[in-house]
C-alpha cells in the first residue's frame, strides 16, 4: 500500500499575480482511493490540470506515476485515465467506435482492444448496446461506460473530476462499486466531488481552500479531530470558516 | 501515426454519420452553383418588346428582323398608338417598346437623321439598362451597313465594343469561380472552427488534450478529412459547371488544383483560428457566416467590382482571402494564363495561411497555460 504514485512538494502555481496553488505537499499512494476536496475556485482545477500534464508547475517537485511533471508533463499522459464531469464519449459514435477509438489512442493494438471490448461489455452486462450510439443510451449506463474507457488502457492512475454530477443515487452507488473494484485491481483513483457522502467513501481525503491544502487525512480522523458527525460537517468548518465565528 | 489514424477515422465517421453535414459539404454547393448559373442571370434572353411602327417601310422592318433575329428579344402583339404602350407596361407584358417615327426611312435617307424611341420599363433599372444597351448594338451595326452601301453617306465614326474572354457575356463565367471561392471559404472555415468547437462544447477536448494524442496531431486530425473532403468538392464543381455551362478551364488544371489546395489550407486555418477565439458551436457559426460570407459576397469581387467602390473598402477588402483567390481562378480558368500572372496573389494566400497558423499555435498554447 505504500508504494507512491503521486508525489508533491511545495507545489506553486501562479498566473501573473495570482497564485491558485499556495505551496501544495501531499502523496498518493498505490491503489489508494484519494478524495480531492475543495470550494469551487479552490484551487482544485489547477491542481489535476498540472497532475495530468497539462500545465507545468511554476515552482515544487511533482512526480506523477515516476515522471516528472516539470520538465516531461508529456509522458505523464501515457500512464493515467482520465473522466471528467462533461461527458466524454462522442454521442454519434457507437459504443464499440468509442472505445475503439480512445484504445487506439493510447496506443492499444487492435487486437487487444477488440478482445477488452468484449470483457468491458459482459461484465457491464450490455453486450446488447455493442453497436447503438451513446445518444440512445440512458446517463447512467453512459457514466459507468465512460469510465470504464478511461481505465481501458490499464492506467496506473485515474483522474475523475466530478464523474457523478447529474446521476441518480442507485447509479452513483454502482458507480462507486466500479471505483472500488478498480482501486482494489491496483490503479489508483484520483477524484474530485462536490457530493460529501461520497467522500465517505475515500481512503484519505484532502479539502482545499483558497490555494491551500488545509486538511488531509482519512475520513475518520478529520470526523475525530474536528469533533463532528460527518464529512460534510469538516468541509463546512474549513471551506467557510467565517460561519462558525458567528 | 497510428493514433492519428484512428483519430481521422472518427472525424470522418462524425460526418458521414450527420445527414446536416452531407449536405452542407455537398449539397449545398451543387445548388449554389445551379442557383448562381441559371437563376441569378445578368444576361438578357428572350426579352419581350412590342414595335410601335408609325413609319412600317423596308427599313423599319429590316431593323424590327434584325432586332428579333438577335436572338435576345422575342416579339409580342404590335401596337398602333402612345396610349397603349403605358397598358403594356403596367401588365408586365413587354420589357421595352421601340418607336419609329413617322417617314422613317425617308428622313433617314434625304436629311441623313431619323429618330427612334426607346422606351424601356424603368422600374427595373438593370434590365432596362441592358435591353437597351442591345437595342442600341444592334441599330448602330444596321446604319453602319447601310453607310457601307452608299458611298454618298457621311463617313460615321461608330465605336466597336467587344468583350474579351467572355463575348457573349455570359454571368456564369463570373459565377462559377465566385461561387467556388465562396463555397470553399465557407465549408472549410465553417466546419472545421464549429467541430473543433463542439470537442468544446461537449468536454471531450478535455480528453483528448489529457491523451498522449499531441495537439498538432488533434488540429491535423479535424482538419484532414475537411481538407480532403474539399478538395473532392473542387473537382465536383469544374465538372459540374463544365458539364452544365460549358465552362472551360482555358489554363493548367493542374495549376487550378494546386491553387485550390492552397485556398483550402488557408481556409482551414482561418477557422482553427475562429475555433481558438470562439467557446461554443453558435459562435463559431456566427463569426463564420457573417465574418466571412457577407465579406466574400460583397467586398471579394465576386459580385460587385472593387475599382468602383470607395477608397476605404478597397482597404477593406485587401484583407479578405477571397479576394485574391478569385483573381487567380478567374485568371486560371478565363483568361488561360498562367503562374507568372497569379504568383503575387499566391504569395498573399501563402503569408495569410502561415499567419492564421501561428496565431493559432500561440492562441492554443497560451490556453494550455
Amino acid at each position: 500500500m505504500n508504494e507512491t504514485v503521486i508525489s508533491v512538494k511545495n507545489l506553486v502555481k501562479k498566473f501573473g499575480d495570482f497564485v491558485a496553488n499556495d505551496n501544495l505537499n501531499f502523496e498518493v499512494y498505490k491503489g489508494e482511493i484519494f478524495g480531492f476536496l475543495g470550494a469551487n475556485g479552490a484551487g482544485k482545477t489547477t491542481a489535476i490540470r498540472i497532475l495530468s500534464g497539462l500545465s507545468s508547475p511554476t515552482s515544487g517537485e511533482v512526480t506523477v506515476a515516476g515522471v516528472d511533471a516539470f520538465h516531461r508533463p508529456e509522458l505523464i499522459k501515457k500512464q493515467i485515465g482520465y473522466m471528467c464531469q462533461k461527458f466524454s464519449l462522442y454521442e454519434d459514435l457507437t459504443v464499440k467506435e468509442n472505445i475503439i477509438l480512445y484504445g487506439g489512442i493510447y496506443g492499444m493494438k487492435i487486437g487487444v482492444i477488440r478482445q477488452r471490448v468484449g470483457e468491458l461489455l459482459e461484465k457491464l452486462k450490455f453486450t446488447e448496446y455493442e453497436n447503438r450510439i451513446i445518444a440512445d443510451l440512458p446517463l447512467g449506463l453512459r457514466q459507468k461506460l465512460a469510465f470504464s474507457v478511461a481505465v481501458l488502457h490499464n492506467p496506473k492512475i485515474v483522474f475523475l473530476d466530478e464523474p457523478t454530477g447529474g446521476v441518480d443515487p442507485v447509479t452513483r452507488r454502482q458507480f462507486w462499486e466500479m471505483i472500488y473494484e478498480t482501486a482494489s485491481g491496483g490503479i489508483t483513483v484520483f477524484v474530485t466531488t462536490h457530493y460529501m457522502d461520497e467522500a465517505e467513501y475515500c481512503d484519505r481525503i484532502s479539502i482545499m481552500n483558497e490555494g491551500r491544502i488545509v486538511a488531509l487525512d482519512t475520513p475518520g480522523n478529520l470526523k475525530k479531530n474536528y469533533n463532528v458527525g460527518t464529512v460534510e460537517e469538516v468541509f463546512i468548518r474549513i471551506a467557510r470558516p467565517e460561519i462558525n465565528k458567528n | 501515426m497510428k493514433r492519428f489514424l484512428g483519430f481521422v477515422n472518427k472525424e470522418f465517421l462524425h460526418i458521414f454519420r450527420d445527414f446536416r453535414t452531407l449536405i452542407i459539404l455537398f449539397g449545398i454547393p451543387v445548388a449554389q452553383i445551379l442557383i448562381f448559373g441559371f437563376a441569378v442571370s445578368t444576361e438578357i434572353k428572350n426579352a419581350n418588346i412590342a414595335f410601335l411602327d408609325f413609319s412600317n417601310d423596308e427599313i423599319t422592318r429590316r431593323i424590327e428582323d434584325k432586332i428579333i433575329s438577335s436572338g435576345f428579344f422575342n416579339r409580342t402583339s404590335d401596337i398602333l398608338n402612345y396610349n397603349q404602350i403605358d397598358g403594356l407596361f403596367r401588365k408586365g407584358k413587354v420589357r421595352e417598346v421601340i418607336v419609329f417615327e413617322k417617314d422613317f426611312s425617308r428622313k433617314l435617307l434625304s436629311e441623313g437623321k431619323a429618330t427612334l424611341d426607346i422606351i424601356t420599363d424603368g422600374s427595373e433599372p438593370n434590365t432596362a439598362t441592358l435591353v437597351t444597351n442591345y437595342t442600341l448594338a444592334i441599330t448602330t451595326a444596321f446604319t453602319q451597313d447601310l453607310a457601307k452601301g452608299s458611298l454618298t453617306g457621311a463617313p460615321q465614326i461608330v465605336p466597336q465594343v467587344r468583350m474579351y474572354y467572355n463575348p457573349n457575356l455570359q454571368s456564369h463565367f463570373m459565377f462559377v469561380p465566385g461561387v467556388i471561392t465562396l463555397i470553399l471559404i465557407l465549408i472549410c472555415a465553417l466546419m472545421t472552427s464549429v467541430t473543433i468547437a463542439r470537442e468544446k462544447e461537449f468536454g471531450t477536448m478535455e480528453v483528448l488534450l489529457v491523451s498522449p494524442l499531441k495537439p498538432v496531431q488533434i488540429i491535423l486530425g479535424k482538419v484532414t478529412p475537411y481538407f480532403l473532403l474539399s478538395f473532392i468538392n473542387v473537382i465536383l464543381i469544374l465538372i459540374l459547371s463544365w458539364l452544365v455551362f460549358d465552362l472551360p478551364v482555358r489554363g493548367s488544371l493542374v495549376l487550378l488544383l494546386l491553387e485550390s489546395m492552397l485556398y483550402i489550407l488557408m481556409s482551414l486555418s482561418l477557422g482553427i483560428l475562429i475555433s481558438t477565439v470562439s467557446k461554443t458551436m453558435q459562435q463559431a457559426i456566427f463569426i463564420s457566416l457573417i465574418g466571412l460570407m457577407v465579406p466574400t459576397i460583397l467586398l471579394s469581387g465576386f459580385i460587385y467590382p472593387i475599382e468602383n467602390m470607395p477608397k476605404i473598402y478597397d482597404f477593406v477588402s485587401a484583407i479578405i482571402p477571397p479576394r485574391y483567390f478569385i483573381i487567380i481562378i478567374k485568371n486560371i480558368m478565363i483568361k488561360g494564363t498562367g503562374f507568372l500572372y497569379v504568383w503575387k496573389q499566391t504569395a498573399v494566400l501563402m503569408v495569410m495561411t502561415a499567419l492564421f497558423i501561428g496565431v493559432s499555435i500561440r492562441k492554443f498554447k497560451i490556453r494550455l497555460q
